[in-house]
């Protein structure tokens, strides 16, 4: 293999760690660069190293893949360029643009697979900006992170398999958990049960955190509808409507989300083609089943590309690294890595029908965007409601996100509308009676992250004489 | 959909091509004046140039040839909210231009001296004014001209509101309908549009920016018009600091403090990634952020939060082209702005309507004539 291969791979979640030890497996030496100051991304999050509390604490029935993962990474260090707490901000001509305590630096790569996770996907239900309501990702960080609770009574609410897993993670902490509160359906859950049957494994953990955390008292609700946190300074409890009528629970945390969204903005700014996914409600980038993006040289793996789960992830990350070998050696696999590369594939089709399941199971709250009032908070950088959304839409004419945001300055804050996004596309759709795939998508811009002014180097006297 | 061949062909008196600040104006003008009016835009009405440049509202600077168009348009902007319905966070803030050496000053005072009859009003600062004034300026600007009566606004909120007061007035508006071909028969201008639609006009009205280039071309008298990708950053929002939209002679990093506290600093050129879409190169950005610094300080630690480019029509003397064809009767162009259109453009709708009207404007736009690039061909 010539010098200039240069394999990056950008997360070290479990599709990163996975890419990486299986391009040290073929021989390279790849870069990886993290925005975490450990290895093992969001839901194998490690904690600082003088935390006490065990794996099996910590990840519940995730422990022995977290364990995994984490072995693995160890033991590729010394085999890779390792740039932990470093963000990619921007990408172009074959180099990424980093930022690492203060200081801009630029990696160029000759293969890059993109690993960037997901993060919560929020629809805002009235006071959620009120201190003390947390994303569940939000939650999970203060647990693995930094080992506390985000309060002394914790509801927990939305949907998604995170939901039981957080509430899980929470009760097993000792934390107090109030309550789970889910808007899907029990029936829908028992309906899904044949697809969720592909991973039964999975399935099984499920039903333990659940089983669980009913045999330890925890109240759990479904078909709920989120009224309010209660509250004037901070949360001091919540309300929801369900089949029965109206409940007040009194808690002073609320953890709450509806499954993940990608982050996609690395993807993007590298030009990567995007489709419409009706499953996840989102323009995701395109990718082939072994991970190529429509870009040449980019792969995607795991839930940075649409979300799998961390398993799938896992393959996904090896999947897109043996890509990459391929790629480079530009000729067929060996037989081992042929082996490998289709099982996988077929491994994946099974977690795409659990993934539907799932989506079956935890039902996106369809009713949520006309249940909305106009004066619902949706961009809290720029406290943008969804009043505002429908004004620029119904007397301006905005029928798509770009627009709106020219109208509002919705998505013009620190997140850059990586946290109001999706609701701010439900609330503007359904306001028009238009599909969601017609709101399209924000356009990505550099940085993907804010960055400070002086992490740059200071250009010479000379060069900084002059504009353009 | 087969109906689509029997639409009739849509008529109008005036044709304009393109809805950025230029067009729509244009459109609001004529129809100030009883003139039916129809607008085509490819994409959405200001959304292009118009409607993602710095927002940069000031006359200093410009050269002579543009000031009785600059000055005309100040006195629009002062009446912005009566025209178009919003205030578009317009703020005459001051426009300062900064010296970075003995040079600068003496061509800023040149300049000063050039232009006393225009009523700009301009102030020379010195080093021992700019430190009392504006303790927040970086230390290499050692001097200044303030023009107290520029300023600054928001333009993703006043191009497209030009755009709505002319549907208001009874402009007959037409977004994402792109032309596809168009031709004078002699007596009329005849488009066809990518939705199916046919129209026909006496006048045609180029205003369509950065691809204006292309209807110049098509009838028969080409400009040599290049595409510009200006880049712009933004900062978080800051506690204002910042009352005056800063520049610098010679070139540079430009920056304003928007209402919202956010710093909008623009400089450097980005790069195309396709006919319609550009973004800021990394060598750009990077140019930006540690000419800021330099400029103000005060910003070393704030974040950025957004970067953005556009696509612009610029031509090689940076000054736009405006006014009759010289090629077709009932052609009128207004393009080419090079990266300065936004405080001119409502003159420049203006001037059109009245060619439309009178065949001439009221405001001198002699120097911007088409024909001085076909005769120099």
């Amino acid at each position: 293999m010539s010098g200039t291969i240069q394999p990056v791979v950008v997360g070290a979640g479990p599709a990163g760690v996975r890419a990486a030890q299986t391009l040290v497996q073929h021989g390279l030496r790849p870069t990886v660069i993290d925005e975490g100051a450990l290895w093992g991304g969001q839901i194998y999050r490690q904690p600082p190293q003088n935390f006490l509390r065990s794996q099996a604490e910590l990840y519940g029935f995730g422990s022995s893949r977290a364990d995994a993962l984490h072995r693995a990474m160890a033991g590729i260090l010394n085999k890779i360029d390792y740039q932990s707490q470093t963000l990619v901000w921007n990408a172009q001509d074959q180099a990424l643009d980093t930022m690492h305590g203060g200081q801009a630096g630029t990696v160029p790569y000759s293969h890059l697979i993109i690993a960037t996770g997901a993060t919560d996907r929020i629809l805002p239900f009235p006071g959620w900006t009120l201190p003390g309501v947390f994303t569940l990702g939000g939650a999970q960080v203060a647990l693995k992170f930094q080992g506390c609770s985000i309060g002394r009574q914790v509801v927990f609410m939305g949907t998604g398999p995170l939901l039981y897993l957080v509430a899980y993670q929470y009760a097993r902490a000792g934390a107090n958990v109030a309550a789970v509160l889910d808007t899907a359906k029990l029936s829908e859950q028992v309906r899904s049960t044949p697809a969720l049957l592909s991973k039964p494994a999975l399935l099984v953990q499920g039903m333990y955190y659940l089983t669980w955390l009913k045999l330890h008292g925890v109240h759990i609700a479904y078909g709920i509808e989120p009224l309010r946190a209660l509250g004037a300074e901070r949360v001091s409890g919540v309300a929801w409507r369900d089949a029965k009528g109206e409940h007040e629970l009194a808690c002073d945390a609320i953890g709450f989300g509806y499954a993940l969204r990608s982050e996609t903005q690395l993807a993007d700014i590298l030009g990567c083609h995007f489709e419409f996914d009706v499953t996840q409600r989102a323009y995701l980038p395109v990718r082939d089943e072994a991970g190529r993006s429509s870009v040449e040289g980019v792969y995607l793996a795991g839930d940075g590309a649409g979300i799998m789960g961390a398993d799938a992830a896992e393959l996904a990350g090896t999947r897109a690294a043996l890509a990459v070998i391929s790629d480079i050696q530009g000729s067929e696999f060996s037989v081992v890595d042929q082996h490998r590369a289709d099982n996988i594939e077929k491994e994946m089709v099974r977690s795409k029908i659990f993934r539907l399941g799932l989506e079956r199971a935890f039902p996106f709250p369809q009713q949520w965007a006309s249940h909305a009032q106009d004066d619902l908070m949706i961009c809290r950088c720029e406290e943008i409601t969804a009043g505002d959304i429908r004004q620029a839409a119904l007397s301006s004419g905005a029928t798509e996100l770009n627009r709106v945001k020219a109208m509002t300055r919705l998505g013009m804050g620190r997140c850059q509308s990586r946290m109001c996004g999706a609701a701010a596309a439900e609330i503007l759709t359904h306001c028009l009676g238009n599909n969601i795939q017609s709101a399209g998508r924000l356009r990505g811009q550099a940085p993907i992250k804010p960055i400070p002014f002086v992490s740059v180097p200071v250009q010479s006297e000379h060069a900084s004489q002059r504009g353009s | 959909m087969p109906f689509l061949r029997n639409q009739p062909v849509i008529q109008t008196e005036v044709l304009i091509v393109g809805g950025g600040i230029v067009g729509a104006s244009a459109a609001l003008a004529l129809r100030h004046m009883n003139i039916a009016v129809t607008l085509l835009e490819r994409d959405v009405c200001g959304a292009h140039s118009s409607g993602v440049n710095y927002g940069g509202v000031r006359r200093q600077g410009r050269g002579l040839s543009q000031l009785p168009l600059s000055i005309r348009a100040h006195a629009i902007w002062s009446n912005l909210s009566s025209l178009i319905g919003i205030e578009g966070e317009y703020i005459r803030s001051g426009h300062l231009k900064i010296a970075r050496s003995e040079a600068d000053l003496v061509s800023l005072e040149a300049y000063r001296a050039r232009t006393v009859e225009y009523g700009m009003d301009l102030q020379m600062l010195s080093t021992r004014d700019l430190r009392a004034l504006y303790p927040w300026l970086g230390t290499r600007a050692i001097g200044g001209s303030l023009c107290p009566q520029d300023g600054h606004a928001n333009p993703r909120l006043v191009s497209p509101a030009f755009a709505q007061a002319a549907r208001q007035a009874g402009a007959d508006i037409h977004e994402h309908t792109r032309v596809d071909s168009l031709y004078f028969d002699g007596e009329y201008f005849r488009v066809k549009t990518g939705p199916g639609f046919e129209f026909k006009s006496r006048y045609l009205l180029n205003c369509a920016g950065a691809w204006a280039g292309k209807i110049a071309a098509d009838f028969c008298e080409p400009v040599p018009m290049t595409a510009i990708h200006p880049v712009m950053v933004v900062t978080e929002p800051l506690p204002a600091f910042m009352n005056l939209s800063l520049g610098v002679e010679g070139g540079g990093v430009y920056a304003r403090q928007a209402p919202r506290g956010n710093c909008v600093i623009g400089g450097s050129r980005g790069f195309a990634l396709d006919d319609t879409r550009a973004r800021p190169s990394r060598e750009a950005i990077n140019m930006v952020l540690s000419q800021t610094v330099e400029l103000l300080p005060t910003l070393r630690h704030a974040h950025i939060i957004r970067s953005w480019s556009g696509t612009e029509g610029s031509l090689p003397d940076r000054e736009p082209v405006i006014g009759l064809s010289a090629t077709t009767p009932g052609l009128i162009h207004g393009f080419g702005f090079s990266g300065a259109g936004f405080q001119i453009g409502p003159a420049v709708g203006e001037a059109l309507a009245e060619i439309v009207r009178d065949g001439h404007s009221s405001t001198p736009i002699d120097a911007f004539s088409i024909s001085r690039f076909t005769q120099a061909a």
